[in-house]
C-alpha cells in the first residue's frame, strides 16, 4: 500500500522519509515539486499526481507536505486519512506538528511511523495503543533520561492491541475521577450582499475529556435527539443502541478523544446571531476605494457574541489601506493581502464599525468583484441548534465521577458575499 | 530539484558533505549539530559496553536515516548489537536492519537467528516482532525461513502473532512470487480465522498475493459480513472493496426489474441526460428480459446480498472517511437504486473534511451525480462554493453543480453561477463559463438566457473571460444559428481586440460556418486577417483557410483575390500542417484541368451541416471504475487494479453456491448443527489439509465456525450443541453395542426403554417402536429413539424441525408438511429396499444395508464367535448401521433437490472394479423433478465411471434411490461431475473415504498369518494408541473397524486381537488390519498392505474411529 513518506517543508526540503517497502529514491518528489511550483497556492497542488512510476498522494497541513509514494492500485481516501492521521499523532505527542517539532523528536517521529505502518499497511493507529509503546516526550523524563541513559520505549509491552476495546488500556487509574463533555456547534454559512442566507448548516462535534478509574461503561442521551441529522461516531460508541434509543452507550477512550460529530438536520432554520452591514467600492477613476463595514447582534439568544473577527482577502491591487475602527483593531497584511478586524466582544449598545479608504496600484484596472468577508465569532454556554445533554450515566465501576457538559458556538466558515 | 541534487551528492561521501549542511540548518537540534561527525566514534560508541552509549548511537543513526544520509557502512558495527538486551537499543537496531538488509545481504544473515529464536518466545509480542523484522528484510536466502516462520505463526495461538503472519505473507510474496500457491494455503487458513484482529490483514493479504481466488471467499464471506463492524477500520476499508467485488460475481443485479419498469413507463427519462446512458439501459434490459425468460419469477435479492448491505450501512457513521467512502461504492455498485440515496448524506458530511477529503470525494460525487442525480438533488447548497476553496475543489463543486442542473433547479444554480463569474479566480471563472455552457446546451428553457448572459461576458474586461465565452457561445449558436447573426455579429468586431487564438479561431469558425447569415462582415473579415495571418498563431492560421475557402465557394467574386493570397502565404508558411491545408484546399476549390471529380464537391464537403458539439462532463463513464479507487480518480487503469467485474446474468451456478452456502444464515441452530455434522467427518476423512485447519485452531468451536458465519451471541451457544450433537452420535453407537451385548451374552441386565423414551417422536414412528421395544438399552440419553434409524434417517428428522420453524415464519401449510414428510421417510424405506432387488438379484442369504441393526450386528457377532463360514457370504456383512451417507447436494443449493449418497459396500455387479454407491434423491421442492442424470463427467486419469439410469420423474416430496459405479483406481481422487435436471445442472464431486476402497475378503487364521508374513517393513504400519473408554471390549472394537473400513474379521484364537482382511476394489491388494489390545485400553494397530498410501490413510481412519 504506502511504499515510502517524504515530509517536506514549505519551502520544499525534504526533511524527513521512510521507507516501508524497498526504498524509494527521493528524486520522485521532483514530479511533487513540479506539480507544486505550478499550483502557485500549496492548496492547489493536487492530492494525487500520477508519475510514471509511482503515485503520489499528498497532503498540506500545518505548512508541511506530507507525500507518500505508492505503486499500486488504494483507495486514495485510506492513503489521505492515515496521513492525516499521521499528523494528528504528531500533534498528539508534541503539542504541534511543525518542522521544528518533528526535527527534534526524530527519533520518536521514527518509531511511531515504524509502528504506525507494516508493510504499507496500518498496523497501530490508535494513540492509546501507541502511547503504550512509544512514550511521548515530556520535559521531566527527558531531563531524567538525559541523566540515567532511560528511553521513551516502553519497558512493559502494551496489552491495549490485544484486549477486545482497543481504545482504551487496561488498569487506569485516576483519585480524581471526571469526565467532560464539550459541545461545539459550528455555523457554516453563506449570506449574500443583502444579508439574505443563500445557505446555512449547522455542524456539530461531541469532545470529550474522560479520566475515569478501571473500565467504566458510559451512557450519555440527549433532551432532544431528533434534532441530529447525521452523526458519525468513534468507534467506541455502540451503534445498535443508537439506532434504537438514541443514547449514546460507549466504553470511553483515555484522554481526549472527540466522541461524535453531527449535523443537524436541514429542516430546522438555522439561526444567524450577527449581521454584517457592509459597503466596499473601487473607484473607476483614481486609485483608491472606499471600505466601511458595520457589525450588529442578529439572533444571539441572549447570550453576548466574543472573539469576533472579521478577515477579507483583498483584491491583489489593493496597496495600502486607511482605515479606523470604532473597536478593536485591524491589520492588513501586505504580502498575504488579508485584512484582519480583530473585534472581540459584541457590544448592542455600541455597534463595531470599520471604515476608511484603500489605496490601489495605480495603472491597474478595478477589481471586479469585491472580497467577501469570512466572520469568525464564538458564543460561550450555548448550542445553537438548542441541543442539551440530559444526563450522563456511569456502569461498570463503583466510584461517582465529577461530570460536566459546555456549550459553544462557533462560525465555521461563515462567509457574507459583497 | 536543488535538494535532489545535493542529496545525490551526499550519497556519494556522506561524512564530508554532511557537516557544512548542519552547520547553517538553524532548526536542527542536538541530535543534528554537533556530534555528526565522522562514522568512527558512531563505531566506537556501538562497541562500548555501556547501552546509553549505544542507544546514543543508535538514535544519531536513526536520525541519519531520516534525512535520507547514507549510513550503511555502520552495517557491521549495528547487526552486532541485534541480540541487545535493551529494547530501545533493539528496537532502533531493528529499524537500521530493515533499511539496510537489502544492500547488504551477506551481513544481514548474521540476525536471523536471533529473530528464529524470538519467533520461540513464549511472549506473543515478542514473536510477532520477531516475525515483523524477519519478513521485512527482503533478503531472498532466507525465503523458506520465512515461509516456514509464516506458516507457524499462522496457527499460533495469539492472534495477534497471527495477525503479524498476514501481514507477512504480502512481505514475501513480493520477494519470491513462486511462493504464491503455499501463500495461498496460508491465507485460506487464516481466512477461517474468527477473530477480528486477523480479517482485515489477511484480506488486505488476499487482495495482495491471489485477489482472483474469489472461490476462497464462498466460505468466509458470511463471517467477514458479520465481523466487520468491528475490524479495525483500516481493515474495513480492505474488506468492503473485496466484498463489492466479489457480491458483482455471486449476485443478481437488484435493478433488473426496475429498468424494466422504466422503460415501460418511461417516466424517468429525464434521470439520464445522454442517449449512452439509455443504451445502457437497454443492455439492462437485454439483460433483465434473458434472466426473466429462464426464472419468469420476480426479483429476490439474495439474502447474503442483503446481509452484506445491511451489515455495512452502520459504518457510513464511521470516523473515517476511507470507510465511509468505501461504504458508499459498495451501495452505489450493489444496492438497489432505492436504497443507494443513504450514501448521499455521509458523503455530504465528508466535504466538512480536510480539503484533500473533499477533493476525493467530489470526484466521487460527481460521477455519482451522472448516474444517480437525484440522490444528491436535496443536498444542492452544500456544493456552493465558497470564495476561500482551493481552486480544484471549486472546479469539482462545479462539475457538481453542473450535474445537478436540471429544469426545476437551474434558476438558483444560474443565480449562483452569477456571482462566481466575479470571482479574482480566473480558471474558476473560465471553468464557470464552461459550466453554463453545459447547462445551456442539456436545458433547452435556459439556452437564450445563458446565451445572453455569455455575451454579455463577451465585454468583460478581462480577456481570459472574455476568450472562454467565445469558445462556448461558438458551441451554443452551432446548435441554432440561423436566430442570432447579431451575435456572430457582434463577434466579428471582437476580432479587433481579442488576442487570445482559440477564441480568434472561435470567432473565425463561425463566419465561416455562418458566412450566409453575415454576407457582408465576412469578406471584411477575411480581408483583415489576411492582413495580419502571418503573426497569427497556427491553429487561427488555419481557421484564416478555412474562411477563406468557405467565402470563396459561397461568393467568389469578392474574395477570390484574397483567398489567392492567403493561399500563397500558407504556402510558405514554417509550419507543414499550414502548407499542407493549403496545399489541399487550393486543389479541392481552385477548378483547374487536373482537379477531379472532388472540386465539383467541394461547397458540400466544406459547407455540410455539422452536428453541434454535444458537451459533456468529463466524468462520464467514469463509473466503470470501481468508485473511490485510485484509478477511478485518475481514469486511468492504476497497476495492481481489479476490474469490477459485471453482474451475472443469470445467478451463478448453484454448485458454485454450494461451497459459498455451507450453511443458511436464517436457519436455526439446529439446522447448521446437522450440516456440521455431515461435514466434519466428510472434511476429516478426506481433505488432510482441511481437517489440518481445523486441528490447528485451539479454539473450541472454530472447526464448526470457520465453516459457518457464526454470529457473535449465538456461536457459544451453537458449539455446545454441536458437541452435543457428537456426544448423542456416539451414545447411538453405545446403544447398538449395549444391544448387541445382549443379544449375544446378555451380560446387561434388561431394561425396558419405552417408558424413558421421548414420546412424541415415537408416535411418529410407531413402526419402529414395535422393533425398538424388543431392543433394549439403558436408555438414559435423549437421543435414543433416534439411533435404531439409519443415520441419513435421523438427520433427516432433525431437518426437518428447521424446515418447520421456517414454513411457521412463511407459509402456512405446516401440518401438510409434516405429513409429506412423514410419507417420505416411509416411502424412501420402501423404495431402497425395491432397488436393492432390482440391482441384487443374486439370491444369496444377502443382508440389505437398510435391513436395520439386527442382523447385521448379529452377524459382527457371530463372526466374532467364529462361527461364520461360506453360507454367510463376507461380503455381506456390510454394517449397515453405520454406513455414512454423504451430502452430494444440499436442499438449498438444489434448489429443493437434496442428493445424498452412501456407499453400499455391495458388490457393483456390471463392473467388479467398480465401488457401489448408492445415491439418494429427495424432491422437497413443491414441483416435480424431471430426467435426473449425470453428464460432463471429469475423472483423474484411470478413474472409470458406470452412471446410473436416468430418473425420468421425480415428483414433488418423493424420494427415489440409484446406485452407480466408481472405479477409483484405489485413490481417494474425486469424481467430479454434474447432476443434470430437465432445468439445472449442479456441480457436485464424490470424494470416497479409503475404507470403502476395498471388499472383505475370507480368509483363515493360518493364512492371514502367512500373507502378513509377507507384506512386512515398508509395508507394514504399526501404530499404538489408547482405546476410547467405549471401545474397550472386542464387539466395540470390531464395530468400529468395520465401520471405518469395509473389511471382513478373521477368526482368531486370542480375544487380545482382532483380525481383518480385504482386498482392494481395483488392483486386489491384500488389506490386513490386526488390532491387538492390551491393558488400560492401550492398542496396536498394525496394517498390513501392499499399497502403501493406502496403508496410511487407512491406519489414520481407524486410529480416528477407535480413538474417539
Amino acid at each position: 500500500m504506502i511504499d515510502s513518506l517524504f515530509l517536506i517543508n514549505h519551502s520544499g526540503d525534504i526533511f524527513l522519509e521512510k521507507h516501508w517497502k524497498s526504498v524509494i529514491s527521493r528524486s520522485v518528489c521532483d514530479y511533487f515539486f513540479e506539480a507544486k511550483e505550478k499550483a502557485v497556492d500549496p492548496e492547489n497542488v493536487a492530492p494525487v499526481l500520477q508519475t510514471p512510476h509511482h503515485y503520489l498522494i499528498s497532503i498540506y497541513r500545518d505548512k508541511i507536505f506530507f507525500l507518500s509514494a505508492i505503486q499500486t492500485e488504494v483507495p486514495p481516501l485510506f492513503v489521505i486519512e492515515f496521513l492525516h492521521r499521521v499528523g494528528d499523532t504528531f500533534l498528539d505527542y508534541f503539542g504541534e506538528c511543525s518542522e521544528t517539532v518533528i526535527k527534534d523528536n526524530v527519533v520518536i517521529v521514527y518509531e511511531l511511523l515504524e509502528e504506525m505502518l507494516d508493510n504499507g499497511f496500518p498496523l497501530a493507529t490508535e494513540s492509546n495503543v501507541l502511547k503504550e509503546m512509544i512514550k511521548p516526550p515530556n520535559i521531566l523524563r527527558s531531563v531524567v533520561n538525559t541523566l540515567t541513559g532511560g528511553s521513551n520505549v516502553g519497558n512493559t509491552l502494551p496489552t491495549g492491541q490485544l484486549s477486545n476495546v482497543p481504545w482504551r488500556r487496561a488498569g487506569v487509574k485516576y483519585t480524581n475521577n471526571e469526565a467532560y463533555f464539550d459541545v461545539i456547534e459550528e455555523i457554516d454559512a453563506i449570506l449574500d450582499k443583502s444579508g439574505t442566507t443563500v445557505f446555512a448548516e449547522i455542524q456539530g462535534v461531541i469532545e470529550a475529556c474522560v479520566r475515569l478509574t478501571g473500565m467504566p461503561d458510559l451512557t450519555l442521551s440527549f433532551m432532544n435527539p431528533r434534532l441530529l441529522d447525521d452523526v458519525s461516531f468513534h468507534p467506541c460508541v455502540r451503534f445498535k443502541r443508537w439506532e434504537s434509543e438514541r443514547v449514546l452507550s460507549f466504553i470511553p477512550p483515555d484522554g481526549n478523544f472527540t466522541l461524535m460529530s453531527y449535523q443537524v438536520s436541514s429542516q430546522n432554520l438555522v439561526a444567524i446571531p450577527v449581521y454584517v452591514k457592509q459597503n466596499i467600492s473601487f473607484l473607476e477613476a483614481g486609485s483608491c476605494g472606499r471600505l466601511d463595514i458595520t457589525i450588529g447582534p442578529k439572533q444571539t439568544m441572549g447570550k453576548t457574541v466574543e472573539g469576533l473577527m472579521v478577515t477579507v482577502h483583498m483584491p491583489k491591487a489593493v496597496l495600502t489601506v486607511n482605515l479606523t475602527a470604532t473597536q478593536g483593531t485591524h491589520t492588513y497584511d501586505l504580502a498575504t493581502k488579508v485584512l484582519v478586524w480583530d473585534i472581540g466582544k459584541l457590544n448592542p449598545q455600541k455597534l463595531p464599525n470599520l471604515r476608511g479608504s484603500l489605496s490601489m496600484q495605480p495603472g491597474a484596472p478595478k477589481p471586479e468583484e469585491n472580497p467577501s468577508l469570512n466572520i469568525d465569532l464564538k458564543i460561550q454556554q450555548l448550542a445553537i441548534s438548542g441541543l442539551k445533554v440530559s444526563r450522563l450515566d456511569m456502569y461498570g465501576e463503583k466510584y461517582k465521577p465529577f461530570k460536566g457538559v459546555k456549550y459553544l458556538t462557533k462560525a465555521g466558515k461563515f462567509q457574507v458575499r459583497t | 530539484m536543488s535538494t535532489s541534487s545535493a542529496f545525490n551528492d551526499e550519497k556519494g561521501g556522506s561524512s564530508s558533505v554532511g557537516e557544512p549542511e548542519y552547520g547553517h540548518d538553524p532548526a536542527s537540534g542536538g541530535i543534528f549539530s554537533s556530534d555528526y561527525k565522522r562514522h568512527d566514534d558512531l563505531k566506537e560508541m556501538l562497541d562500548s559496553n555501556k547501552d546509553s552509549l549505544k542507544l546514543e548511537a543508535m538514535k544519531r543513526i536513526v536520525a541519519m536515516i531520516a534525512r535520507g544520509k547514507n549510513a550503511s557502512d555502520l552495517f557491521p558495527a549495528v547487526v552486532k548489537n541485534v541480540a541487545c538486551k535493551n529494547i530501545e537499543v533493539k528496537k532502533l537496531v531493528y529499524v537500521y536492519l530493515v533499511r539496510y538488509a537489502e544492500e547488504q545481504q551477506d551481513l544481514a544473515l548474521l540476525s536471523i537467528s536471533t529473530f528464529q529464536r524470538g519467533l520461540k518466545d513464549p511472549n506473543q509480542l515478542i514473536r510477532a516482532s520477531a516475525l515483523r523484522v524477519l519478513s521485512s528484510i527482503r533478503v531472498t536466502i532466507i525465503v523458506p525461513i520465512m515461509m516456514l516462520a509464516i506458516k507457524e505463526a499462522a496457527s499460533d495461538m495469539s492472534p495477534y502473532v497471527r495477525k503479524t503472519a498476514a501481514h507477512a505473507i504480502p512481505k514475501l510474496y513480493s520477494l519470491d512470487p513462486e511462493q504464491k500457491d503455499q501463500l495461498i494455503e496460508v491465507i485460506e487458513k487464516l481466512l477461517a480465522d474468527k477473530t477480528t484482529l486477523v480479517a482485515g490483514s489477511v484480506v488486505m493479504a488476499f487482495e495482495e498475493v491471489c485477489p482472483e481466488r474469489i472461490d476462497l471467499i464462498h466460505k468466509n464471506y458470511r463471517k467477514l459480513c458479520n465481523l466487520l463492524i468491528d475490524v479495525e477500520e483500516w481493515g474495513q476499508v480492505v474488506i468492503i472493496n473485496m466484498l463489492t467485488r466479489y457480491a458483482r460475481t455471486q449476485f443478481l443485479n437488484p435493478n433488473i426489474n426496475e429498468s424494466l419498469l422504466e422503460e415501460g413507463g418511461g417516466g424517468d427519462k429525464k434521470f439520464y441526460a445522454s442517449d449512452e446512458d439509455e443504451d445502457e439501459d437497454e443492455e439492462k434490459d437485454k439483460k433483465a428480459e434473458a434472466v426473466t425468460m429462464a426464472k419468469r419469477k420476480p426479483y429476490v435479492m439474495d439474502p447474503d446480498h442483503r446481509l452484506l448491505l445491511r451489515n455495512t450501512k452502520p459504518l457510513l457513521q464511521s470516523r473515517n472517511a476511507a470507510v465511509v467512502m468505501a461504504v458508499a461504492q459498495l451501495y452505489f455498485h450493489l444496492a438497489p437504486k432505492a436504497e443507494v440515496g443513504v450514501i448521499a448524506k455521509a458523503l455530504v458530511r465528508l466535504l466538512r473534511s480536510h480539503s484533500e477529503v473533499q477533493y476525493v470525494v467530489l470526484q466521487n460525487v460527481a460521477t455519482m451525480t451522472i448516474k444517480r442525480r437525484g440522490m444528491f438533488e436535496p443536498y444542492l447548497k452544500s456544493f456552493y462554493i465558497r470564495s476561500t476553496d482551493p481552486t480544484q475543489i471549486k472546479i469539482l463543486k462545479l462539475e457538481v453543480l453542473t450535474n445537478l442542473a436540471n429544469e426545476t433547479n437551474i434558476s438558483t444554480i444560474l443565480r449562483e453561477f452569477q456571482t462566481y463569474i466575479k470571482s479574482m479566480d480566473k480558471d474558476f471563472v473560465a471553468a464557470t463559463i464552461q459550466a453554463i455552457g453545459r447547462c445551456a446546451t442539456n436545458i433547452g428553457e435556459v439556452r437564450d438566457t445563458c446565451l445572453n448572459g455569455l455575451v454579455q461576458l463577451l465585454s468583460n474586461r478581462d480577456e481570459l473571460v472574455v476568450a472562454e465565452s467565445v469558445v462556448v457561445i461558438k458551441k451554443l449558436l452551432q446548435m441554432q444559428p440561423e436566430k442570432h447573426s447579431d451575435i456572430i455579429k457582434h463577434m466579428a468586431k471582437l476580432t479587433d481586440n481579442i488576442q487570445v487564438p482559440m477564441a480568434r479561431a472561435s470567432i473565425l469558425w463561425l463566419i465561416g460556418e455562418y458566412c450566409e447569415h453575415v454576407p457582408k462582415i465576412a469578406p471584411d473579415v477575411l480581408r483583415k486577417m489576411a492582413k495580419s495571418f502571418t503573426n497569427e498563431e497556427d491553429i487561427v492560421k488555419l481557421q484564416i483557410i478555412n474562411l477563406a475557402a468557405k467565402l470563396y465557394l459561397t461568393n467568389s467574386k469578392q474574395t477570390k483575390l484574397l483567398t489567392q493570397y492567403v493561399l500563397n502565404l500558407a504556402k510558405y508558411d514554417q509550419n507543414y500542417d499550414i502548407r499542407d491545408r493549403a496545399r489541399f484546399i487550393r486543389q479541392l476549390i481552385v477548378p483547374t484541368e487536373k482537379s477531379g471529380a472532388l472540386s465539383k464537391y467541394a461547397k458540400k464537403l466544406f459547407l455540410a451541416l455539422k452536428p453541434a458539439p454535444v458537451l459533456e462532463s468529463p466524468f462520464k463513464d467514469r463509473d466503470h471504475f470501481q468508485l473511490g479507487s485510485l484509478s477511478h480518480l485518475l481514469n486511468a487503469k492504476a497497476g495492481g487494479y481489479q476490474e469490477l467485474p459485471d453482474w451475472p446474468e443469470a445467478a451463478p451456478d448453484p454448485s458454485v453456491r454450494n461451497v459459498e452456502v455451507p450453511e443458511w444464515t436464517k436457519c436455526s441452530s439446529r439446522e447448521k448443527r446437522k450440516e456440521k455434522k455431515v461435514e466434519k467427518p466428510f472434511y476429516s476423512d478426506s481433505e488432510g489439509e482441511s481437517g489440518a485447519t481445523e486441528s490447528a485452531d485451539s479454539e473450541s468451536d472454530s472447526a464448526s465456525g470457520s465453516e459457518s458465519g457464526s454470529e457473535d451471541s449465538r456461536s457459544g451457544s451453537e458449539s455446545d450443541e454441536s458437541k452435543e450433537a457428537s456426544e448423542s452420535e456416539e451414545e447411538e453407537e453405545e446403544d447398538l453395542k449395549t444391544k448387541k451385548n445382549k443379544e449375544k451374552p446378555l451380560k446387561k441386565p434388561v431394561q425396558e426403554s419405552e417408558s424413558e423414551q421421548s414420546s412424541e417422536e415415537e408416535v411418529r414412528k410407531p413402526e419402529r417402536k414395535s422393533k425398538q421395544s424388543k431392543s433394549d438399552s439403558e436408555s438414559e440419553s435423549e437421543s435414543e429413539s433416534e439411533s435404531e434409524s439409519s443415520e441419513s434417517e435421523s438427520e433427516d428428522s432433525e431437518d426437518s424441525e428447521p424446515e418447520l420453524k421456517k414454513k411457521k415464519k412463511g407459509a402456512p401449510s405446516k401440518p401438510a408438511f409434516k405429513a409429506t414428510k412423514k410419507d417420505n421417510k416411509k416411502e424412501k424405506k420402501e423404495m431402497s429396499l425395491l432397488d436393492l432387488d432390482d440391482f441384487e438379484p443374486a439370491p444369496s442369504p444377502q443382508v440389505t444395508p437398510v435391513n436395520s441393526f439386527l442382523s447385521n450386528s448379529l452377524v459382527t457377532d457371530l463372526e466374532g464367535l467364529s462361527l461364520s463360514d461360506s453360507a454367510l457370504m463376507p461380503a455381506t456383512i456390510a454394517p449397515s448401521s453405520a454406513l455414512k451417507s454423504y451430502e452430494l447436494l444440499h436442499r438449498i443449493t438444489g434448489e429443493g433437490l437434496s442428493v445424498e449418497y452412501c456407499f453400499s459396500r455391495q458388490p457393483f455387479i456390471t463392473d467388479a472394479n467398480m465401488v457401489a454407491v448408492q445415491v439418494h434423491f429427495t424432491n422437497n421442492s413443491t414441483s416435480d423433478t424431471k430426467s435426473l442424470h449425470m453428464e460432463d463427467v471429469k475423472l483423474q486419469s484411470g478413474m472409470r465411471v458406470k452412471e446410473f439410469p436416468e430418473i425420468e420423474l421425480l415428483p414433488a416430496g418423493e424420494t427415489a434411490t440409484a446406485v452407480m459405479g466408481i472405479d477409483f483406481c484405489d485413490s481417494t481422487q474425486t469424481a467430479n461431475f454434474q447432476l443434470c435436471t430437465h432445468t439445472r445442472k449442479f456441480f457436485v464431486s464424490i470424494q470416497p473415504p479409503v475404507g470403502e476402497l476395498m471388499r472383505p475378503f475370507f480368509m483363515t487364521e493360518n493364512e492371514f498369518k502367512k500373507e502378513q508374513g509377507q507384506l512386512m517393513g515398508m509395508n507394514e504400519i504399526t501404530e499404538k494408541l489408547i482405546l476410547d473408554v467405549k471401545c474397550r471390549n472386542e464387539h466395540a472394537i470390531v464395530q468400529k473397524v468395520t465401520t471405518a473400513a469395509n473389511l471382513s474379521r478373521v477368526p482368531c484364537g486370542s480375544d487380545k486381537e482382532c483380525r481383518f482382511a480385504g482386498r482392494t476394489v481395483t488392483s486386489s491388494s491384500l488389506v490386513l488390519v490386526t488390532v491387538a489390545t492390551k491393558d488400560q485400553g492401550a492398542a496396536q494397530l498394525t496394517v498390513n498392505c501392499e499399497k502403501m498410501v493406502i496403508g496410511t490413510m487407512l491406519v489414520k481412519d481407524i486410529l480416528l474411529a477407535l480413538t474417539q
